[in-house]
């Protein structure tokens, strides 16, 4: 019972937080259901790219290789995702392209970091500014596609009132996010492989001593990692927009890497702050509707941003990052 | 020697970056020979066009400078952006509003308004990071976002000329200009200025060494009694005035005004130009003149080999790997080894 107390009294500003946010909603929805309803289900679908992108950056940095690729990886899997549909007319060929890619470019940052032993951060660079060029050369102009992945009811689940909307009546790939915050987070703290990722990431020549071998996982990691970003990457042209433009990621690969940290290298921890980054975007419709701040729709764009350095600053504080990160391994 | 010996990686990079960019020209069903020949003619031959390059290479320049200064206190700055944005609408605003004064004075006042609007929005990140400890690389990303609205916001509300439709400034004032000397921009040699001066400010002073102890072992630093702290915030204010500087450059020597979207990714690119000179003050010339000469010759390079532009970040993220990877550059080089420097090594630190 203490216990439960102790924690109570130590997450209270997060709970203070939560319980602003739920009372600023239910404010902004006019104390309606369904623009209540339709806040926290955009929500949901803003913060699913942020969310992948998070766990991609997550997985690498957790095996001590820094990620600020993201961006790229997510912009050529959505090209690529797209240009398969586009030629396919299959969705989900168009996914699993998209995935296919963001493996591929998770393999293209093993290759510079792990085998050729650059720089991570050179390397993450590298892979921004190909991406953004070779989209950009490849992509052809008014190409479509005929429609974006379809939302799926989850049966009886999806009738529930407010619930049943925001998380049992999506599209599949935001699932997808939901389950795999879940099973990373199981996986990460709970099996052999978490505890090896883990283990070279804080420090690898301990873990190489006991059988590990630092390089052959690192690889894993940055090919997982990078299929997620490509789910990322699929969900943005597939799944969100339904069309590609250049340079469609926008930054967002960059906001993902600010997610992670924010979230302590933590799969719980990003999703909290993947939704309050979505939350920031799904209120400014609501600022629209109800005709908050018209005249001003600058700062009605501002409010995401400033809301997460208010909170990282007032909240969250220093985050201590996996130990090896940053440094090419070599064997002695 | 010594310099050319250094020079030589670079100039090999650019070559096998090169060759890798022909492929794909040809790949494409162009013919590279053509391309190049364009990119050259586009960037270097002729007095006029060599003036545009040096121009578009001035705010490279400055954000190169901005980036790598960071780099050099352990600090990732992907703020440059919106410094550079901040900076250029400052001295945009400062170029038309102030009127009557004489060029001596009303140039360098808006430079350095420009700069230290630079430079106070690079330093909230600095502060936020040395009193609470939130991480650079995350408020730097948010303030570039904010940076965007918040200048569009100023563009619009309070310094648009009456009936303009545009969203931009008032013209500046002549007064305010910074003139060009044949084809020889004032505004790079300012660049080219800040360049040295920011290596004289990292070798031959204390501030120098301290900024530089904090980048390599913080830890330390604090041990032998330098203040991390405030040292992490003037290292961010310096980088921020850099890349102030870069863009009041732009809106004085170029533009004449400050309009959204015109200087769109100018502080991205300083990213890349830093990690192709190393964070090296002075390689940050050369850098920033390559990435600028692609830039200047790329439409020219579509209209005579019918290439897309966009070839030209190909190559750039070609020659920046080429450069940055220890093993290939040892298989032209045995012996080279030593002074490396990882980026990411602050990545967490506090």
């Amino acid at each position: 019972m203490n216990s439960l107390l102790e924690r109570i009294i130590r997450l209270r500003w997060w709970i203070l937080v939560f319980l602003a946010i739920i009372a600023f909603t239910i404010f902004a929805g006019d104390f309606r259901q369904d623009p209540t309803t339709a806040i926290l289900a955009a929500t949901l679908r803003h913060s699913t790219p942020l969310v992948l992108g998070a766990l991609c950056g997550m997985i690498c940095e957790r095996s001590g290789v820094i990620n600020i690729g993201i961006e790229g990886q997510m912009l050529m899997s959505a090209f690529v995702g797209f240009t398969v549909t586009a030629a396919t007319s299959s969705l989900y060929l168009g996914v699993a392209a998209g995935l296919a890619c963001g493996m591929l470019m998770g393999a293209a940052l093993g290759g510079l970091t792990v085998s050729l032993q650059g720089d991570q951060i050179i390397a993450g660079t590298v892979l921004n500014i190909f991406a953004l060029g070779l989209t950009s050369f490849l992509y052809t102009p008014g190409e479509t596609i005929h429609s974006k992945t379809p939302r799926i009811s989850v049966g009886p689940l999806a009738d529930l009132p407010v619930v049943g909307k925001i998380f049992f009546s999506n599209q599949p790939l935001t699932y997808v996010s939901l389950l795999l915050v879940a099973v990373i987070w199981y996986a990460l703290f709970k099996t052999t492989w978490g505890l090896r990722t883990r283990a070279i990431g804080e420090h690898p020549s301990a873990a190489e001593t006991v059988g590990v071998s630092v390089a052959k996982m690192r690889y894993l990691n940055l090919i997982i990692g990078g299929g997620i970003a490509g789910l990322a990457g699929a969900y943005l042209s597939l799944e969100a927009v339904g069309s590609f433009e250049r340079g469609m990621t926008n930054g967002k690969g960059f906001v993902a890497l600010a997610v992670m940290i924010f979230g302590r290298w933590n799969p719980v921890g990003a999703w909290g702050a993947a939704l309050l980054f979505g939350y920031t975007n799904a209120i400014q419709t609501q600022f629209q509707f109800r005709g908050w701040l018209t005249g001003h729709p600058q700062f009605i764009g501002m409010i995401p941003f400033i809301v997460t350095i208010v909170v990282l600053a007032g909240f969250v504080g220093r985050a201590r990052p996996p130990a090896a990160i940053g440094q090419p391994y070599t064997r002695e | 020697m010594k310099i050319l010996r250094s020079a030589l990686v670079p100039i090999i990079a650019v070559v096998l970056a090169l060759l890798a960019g022909a492929l794909l020209i040809q790949l494409s069903g162009s013919s590279p020979l053509e391309a190049y020949s364009a990119l050259f003619e586009g960037s270097f031959v002729g007095w006029e066009r060599f003036g545009t390059t040096l121009e578009k290479a001035t705010p490279l320049i400055m954000g190169g400078l901005a980036v790598a200064f960071a780099f050099k206190g352990g600090l990732f700055n992907i703020g440059g952006q919106g410094q550079l944005l901040f900076g250029a609408l400052i001295a945009g605003a400062a170029g038309y509003g102030f009127t009557g004064l004489p060029w001596i004075i009303h140039m360098p006042l808006a430079l350095l308004l420009g700069a230290a609007a630079g430079a106070a929005w690079g330093a909230i990140p600095g502060v936020l990071k040395a009193t609470r400890g939130a991480h650079e690389v995350i408020t730097t990303i948010m303030l570039n976002f904010v940076a965007a609205n918040a200048a569009e916001w100023l563009c619009t509300k309070v310094w648009r000329k009456p009936g303009d439709i545009l969203v931009r400034t008032p013209m500046i004032e002549g007064s305010a200009e910074i003139p060009t000397f044949g084809n020889i921009p004032l505004g790079f040699l300012i660049a080219v200025a800040f360049a040295l001066g920011v290596w004289y400010l990292l070798q031959k002073t204390t501030f120098g060494f301290e900024v530089r102890s904090v980048g390599l072992n913080p830890s330390a630093a604090s041990y032998a009694g330098i203040s991390t702290k405030r040292i992490v915030i003037l290292t961010m204010a310096i980088s921020g005035f850099l890349a102030g500087i870069g863009g009041s450059i732009e809106t004085l020597g170029v533009l004449g005004r400050y309009e959204p979207g015109f200087n769109a990714g100018l502080g991205f690119d300083g990213i890349t130009i830093a990690l192709l000179a190393r964070t090296n003050p002075i390689a940050v010339i050369p850098s920033a003149v390559l990435i600028a000469s692609m830039d200047a010759s790329a439409s020219l390079m579509q209209f005579k080999a019918g290439v897309a532009p966009e070839i030209t970040d190909v190559i750039e993220a070609l020659i920046l790997l080429f450069v940055a990877t220890p093993i290939i550059v040892r298989w032209f080089f045995k012996s080279r080894q030593g002074e490396e420097i990882s980026f990411g090594a602050n990545w967490g630190s506090s």
